[in-house]
């Protein structure tokens, strides 16, 4: 009986604390964030990049969404948004979702399951209006069809089981767009259903959304509205946030050096450092001398010295691993014990090279006779960087290497045509998911497959984890799949950066996450304590 | 006079034709045009799909096909679309127009209302410290990078007064209007200041040993009329050519300033359309400096007649 009474009292404190916590959160006032760049559109489909997800996915809604309170991304995470449920079929090959009744877009006009297949269908390229760019159409390749089931079910069929789709359908890279608005207009003036309406989007000035008072979430969202003002220049930025002018900086773009200017000129600032699933790699052209030599690519694997890299770019604030982050942050990882298996993953970078001289001396040079590459990378810091350093590192190993610093006007145009020998690149991650990470970029047929990695026993096994609905067996199957990989010298990973964030302290309501930069930015929960 | 402005006004339309020519074949030889930097953005390359942007873009086109169908709605007052904003490009040019000549304005302000006098002052005071100090002063103005002097008055800014002057379509206060535009105008003004204060001591100490002036002085003319009336008014045409010059320079020129205080002016515009070959946007931006420029040149040999009656444009 003592044990029920304690068990009460603790239920009714918890339930006073939640809904003080509750009345603490205040209404009103405009969040103001500086952006980094001007987006090419306002269109989240049609962009490949996070400086659209952010200010335009306030605007819209999923069918499901990553729960915007938890840091790591994870089918766990994965909660209603449109959809009020969804449910797989016995035999994995159909997700279908039970839709929310009574939502409106932006405009007025009433959501339904129409405005899903919609959506879908111009993803998957079957309907008449089509995307001007559709870079991610390879996520629905498993996806027979949409088909509707009135005007709130929605059914995803499928060609085999997928798991995955789910994780991708919860991206922020996955709103739900309206039937009667044509791409062209919801790239210049977007419509959605989310908590703020757009208001203004004036190229290299500034982002305006206003809050939604219609919004089907009652009592949300908190803010008057979201201002983002553009300013490309990162001291000019980070300054205005110093003296006030921002109360955000843009998420997840605060380097590790200047997080340490922001502390000190803003104590009071509160700053977050995530991993941000961006591998900084190496793209290798194996159809040509001299890396379609399997020796030269095995010592190139065995050169690196990533602990250096990392110490150098970002003072120990990056995290080593394969393709997918590694843990804690990331759920797909390799463990550290496996990852030192894989050559040139081991502690020893002096014998890791001296086994790299020795194939290098099997395959004809030496320190007599060097081997001159060019080292292709875009002209951006983050990019150019590394690719000195990794010349740099690739001294030990009798390779020259000479910086090809490209415009990146040209970067994907040069690199499909395999006009390159060796190349520096980043990838991000949008959703912390093996069949994203796996078919995007090392599947035989993907358009960003840029080195055209081919391996029909690799893409067998691509198809057995994704159909793997156990979750541990699909983990093993993952390892398996990243440590050979990696062994294949496919794309040798170097490091998965970790970047800032920080906020005013009156800034409340806000979580970074910590295996994508792509899908925390709903901001219907963000208040200022003011 | 008559045939000489006629003259020089078609001498513009030919050099506003020539550089429409080179603006836009330069243009085109650049590598990559929009559709390769929308897919770069996007991160892959399917040329299906880029083709048929090229075709929507009307970038498929010949050459030729695409200058007359520029020139043409040019000429009509049509200029096009931007390709990223997919807006009409006359909307996205006219709102900046404004902010740069404003930053422009004030600084070419400064410039002329700082350093005529520190120039005249230092020419009357060859020698002395002043002068030295005020040469010190100019030469600072003109070695130091208008970037690095912006960055430096924004970091003091925010440690002294902890706040700092960046761009505010709606300023809040007048003061507020005054500093976002003045403090980054100073910032330009100071270069130009110190150049124009250059020209204007060289130029002065030249007439001041004209005979003309001995002889004012021997008429019982006072300093001041000597120096600021006999003296600057044939002194000012090296001046103005160029104030002309730097006004010139000022409509484009303003990118670093632009940037650092990030004020959308027109200058940080084109370069963001370059960066995106977002052609309507830059051909039309150039064509618009190419007319200010032609047009200060042309002011400038107007204003010489009317400053210097020795000077006639005859045949």
């Amino acid at each position: 009986m003592r044990s029920v009474q304690a068990l009460a009292a603790a239920g009714l404190c918890l339930l006073a604390a939640s809904s003080l916590a509750f009345a603490a959160e205040k209404q009103g006032g405009i969040l103001r964030i500086y952006h980094r760049d001007s987006p090419g559109s306002a269109s989240i489909h049609e962009e490949a990049t996070y400086s659209t997800n952010v200010p335009f996915m306030p605007v819209f809604n999923n069918l499901v969404v990553y729960k915007q309170d938890v840091a790591q991304n994870s089918l766990d995470s994965i909660v209603p948004d449109l959809a009020e449920s969804w449910a797989w079929s016995g035999d994995g090959k159909t997700l279908s979702f039970k839709l929310r009744q009574g939502v409106k877009w932006h405009d007025g006009k009433p959501f339904t399951s129409n405005d899903v297949k919609c959506t879908f269908d111009m993803l998957m390229g079957k309907s008449a209006q089509k995307f001007r760019k559709n870079p991610r159409k390879s996520w629905y390749d498993q996806v027979v069809d949409v088909t509707t089931n009135g005007d709130f079910e929605v059914a995803f069929n499928l060609k085999r089981p997928q798991l995955a789709l789910l994780a991708l359908l919860a991206s922020g890279y996955s709103p739900i767009y309206p039937c009667h608005v044509s791409p062209a207009e919801m790239r210049t003036h977007p419509i959605g259903t989310g908590p703020f309406k757009f208001v203004e989007f004036k190229a290299n000035e500034s982002i305006k959304l206003a809050r939604n008072p219609d919004y089907w979430k009652k009592g949300l969202p908190h803010l008057d509205g979201i201002e983002f003002t553009i300013i490309p220049n990162r001291s000019t930025a980070i300054l205005a946030f110093v003296a006030g002018k921002f109360d955000m900086t843009f998420p997840t773009e605060v380097s590790i050096p200047l997080l340490k200017d922001v502390k000190a000129q803003a104590p009071n600032a509160v700053c977050v450092v995530e991993p941000i699933n961006v591998s900084t790699n190496i793209i290798i052209n194996a159809s040509a001398p001299p890396f379609d030599s399997p020796d030269i690519r095995g010592a190139l694997a065995l050169a690196l010295d990533r602990p250096a890299f990392v110490s150098i770019l970002s003072e120990g604030q990056a995290d080593v691993g394969g393709t997918m982050l590694p843990a804690p942050a990331g759920i797909w990882g390799m463990p550290k014990e496996m990852l030192e298996t894989i050559p040139g993953y081991g502690p020893d970078v002096n014998a890791n090279r001296e086994q790299a001289r020795k194939l290098m001396q099997k395959a004809g040079y030496g320190p007599d006779k060097h081997l001159a590459v060019k080292v292709s990378t875009r002209n951006i810091p983050v990019y150019r960087d590394p690719a000195v350093i990794l010349i740099d590192q690739l001294k030990s190993i009798y390779i020259d290497g000479e910086l090809d610093v490209v415009e990146t006007a040209n970067w994907f145009s040069k690199v499909a045509r395999k006009d390159y020998a060796l190349g520096l690149n980043l990838t991000g991650n949008s959703v912390d998911d093996p069949d994203q990470a796996f078919y995007e970029n090392y599947s035989c047929q993907s358009e960003r497959n840029y080195t055209n990695y081919c391996n029909p026993d690799i893409e067998k096994l691509f198809d057995q984890q994704s159909q793997e609905t156990d979750i541990a067996k699909r983990k093993k199957l993952v390892w398996e799949i990243d440590k050979k990989l990696q062994e294949d010298v496919a794309r040798p990973i170097i490091f998965h950066a970790r970047t800032g964030t920080c906020w005013q302290p009156y800034v409340k309501g806000i979580t970074v996450m910590s295996n994508s930069s792509y899908n925390g930015y709903r901001y219907e929960d963000a208040w200022l304590d003011k | 006079m008559f045939a000489y402005i006629v003259r020089r006004l078609v001498l513009m339309l030919v050099t506003l034709f020539g550089i429409s020519v080179v603006i836009f074949v330069l243009l085109r030889i650049v590598p990559g045009n929009i559709v390769d930097i929308l897919f770069d953005a996007a991160g892959y390359v399917d040329p299906s799909d880029k083709a048929n942007l090229e075709r929507e873009l009307g970038l498929d086109q010949p050459i030729v096909i695409q200058y007359l169908h520029w020139i043409g709605g040019l000429l009509r007052g049509d200029l096009g679309y931007s390709y990223v904003s997919e807006k009409p490009a006359l909307d996205e040019i006219l709102p900046r127009i404004p902010i740069t000549a404003r930053l422009a304005g004030l600084a070419l302000l400064f410039s002329a209302s700082i350093g005529i006098p520190l120039g005249v002052i230092s020419a009357v005071r060859q020698g002395t410290r002043l002068d030295y100090a005020l040469r010190v002063v100019s030469l600072s103005g003109l070695s130091l990078p208008s970037f690095w002097l912006g960055l430096l008055i924004l970091m003091a800014s925010v440690a002294l007064f902890g706040t700092m002057p960046i761009f505010n379509p709606n300023p809040k206060s007048f003061g507020e209007a005054c500093a976002i535009y003045g403090v980054p105008a100073l910032a330009v003004g100071f270069r130009s200041a110190a150049l124009v204060m250059r020209i204007t001591r060289s130029s002065m100490l030249e007439i001041l040993r004209q005979d003309y002036i001995r002889t004012a002085r021997a008429k019982g003319a006072s300093e001041a009329s000597v120096n600021y009336y006999h003296a600057l008014k044939n002194a000012i045409l090296p001046v103005i050519t160029v104030i002309g010059i730097e006004a010139a320079f000022l409509v484009g020129g303003l990118i670093v300033t632009e940037t650092v205080f990030n004020i959308p002016g027109v200058a940080r515009f084109l370069v963001e359309a370059l960066r995106w070959r977002d052609y309507p946007i830059v051909q039309n931006l150039v064509m618009l400096i190419a007319v200010v420029v032609v047009a200060a040149n042309f002011t400038v040999d107007m204003l010489y007649a009317a400053f210097d009656p020795r000077i006639r444009y005859t045949d």
